[in-house]
C-alpha cells in the first residue's frame, strides 16, 4: 500500500559538527521499517596525495535551495522520507562533511534514494571543496 | 543596467572579490556577462567548464539578464 510520506524538517547547509542522531530523528516513523544513513567523511588522501583537511565553501542560500530540491525529488521518485546536512567551513581527517538519512517502509526504496540523493548533491549542490595537503600545497577540487 | 556578480572558490580567489556590482549592455544574457567575466580572470583557464545561476536558479547562457539581478559564475562543483 502505497501512502505519501510526510515531510521531515527541511534539509541544511551548517557551519557546525552535524548530529547524525538527530538527522536520523528527522526521518523516523512507525510505518518505517528501514531507515538508511549515509555519512560523507574527510578522507586522509586523495589522487595519490596526503590530505590533512578540507575547507568547504558555498552559495549558502542556493546550497540549502537546491538541497531541499534533491530530497524533494527523491521522496517524489522513491517513496521516502529524507533529509541531508551538508557542513562547510574548515574540516579536517575523520570529520563528518555530508549526513543524509532517508526512511522507508521496505529497505529497496531507502538504499535506492540514498544512493540518488549522494549522487545529484555531489552534482547540483553549489558547494566547493579546498583540500589542503600534508605537503603544504592546496586546491580546489575539480577546478 | 546594473547586475551583481558572485565568485566562489577558484574564481572568488582569482578575483580578488566575492561580489562585483557590474554594468551590463541592455539584452545581455547570462552566458554574456559570464564571458565577460572570466576574460578578466587571466589565471582561469578557458576551458572550466562553468555554470551560471541567476537569483539563485541554474540558467541556461542564453538567458537575458535585467536590472538588479544577482548572477553567480560557479566553477566545478565538489559538495559531499
Amino acid at each position: 500500500m502505497a501512502t505519501p510520506q510526510p515531510e521531515p524538517a527541511h534539509s541544511a547547509i551548517t557551519r557546525e559538527p552535524i548530529d547524525a542522531r538527530a538527522v536520523i530523528a528527522r526521518v523516523q516513523g512507525d510505518a518505517n521499517g528501514a531507515v538508511i544513513t549515509f555519512a560523507g567523511i574527510v578522507r586522509n588522501h586523495n589522487g595519490g596525495r596526503s590530505v590533512d583537511g578540507i575547507t568547504y565553501e558555498c552559495y549558502h542560500a542556493m546550497a540549502e535551495r537546491v538541497l531541499d530540491a534533491v530530497v524533494a525529488d527523491a521522496r517524489e521518485r522513491f517513496e521516502v522520507r529524507a533529509t541531508a546536512v551538508h557542513r562547510v567551513g574548515d574540516l579536517t581527517v575523520g570529520d563528518v562533511s555530508l549526513f543524509v538519512a532517508v526512511a522507508s517502509a521496505h529497505r529497496a526504496e531507502a538504499f535506492a534514494a540514498t544512493e540518488y540523493i549522494v549522487a545529484q548533491i555531489k552534482r547540483r549542490v553549489p558547494i566547493w571543496k579546498k583540500e589542503h595537503y600534508c605537503d603544504g600545497e592546496s586546491g580546489w577540487v575539480g577546478s | 543596467m546594473k547586475v551583481d556578480v558572485l565568485f566562489f572558490a577558484v574564481l572568488r580567489e582569482a578575483a580578488g572579490t566575492s561580489c562585483q556590482n557590474v554594468d551590463a549592455p541592455a539584452g545581455a544574457t547570462a552566458g554574456d556577462l559570464a564571458r565577460r567575466v572570466l576574460d578578466t580572470l587571466p589565471s582561469i583557464p578557458r576551458s572550466l567548464p562553468v555554470s551560471i545561476a541567476v537569483n539563485e536558479e541554474f540558467v541556461e547562457p542564453d538567458y537575458p539578464l535585467h536590472d538588479g539581478d544577482t548572477v553567480a559564475v560557479i566553477p566545478p562543483v565538489s559538495g559531499g
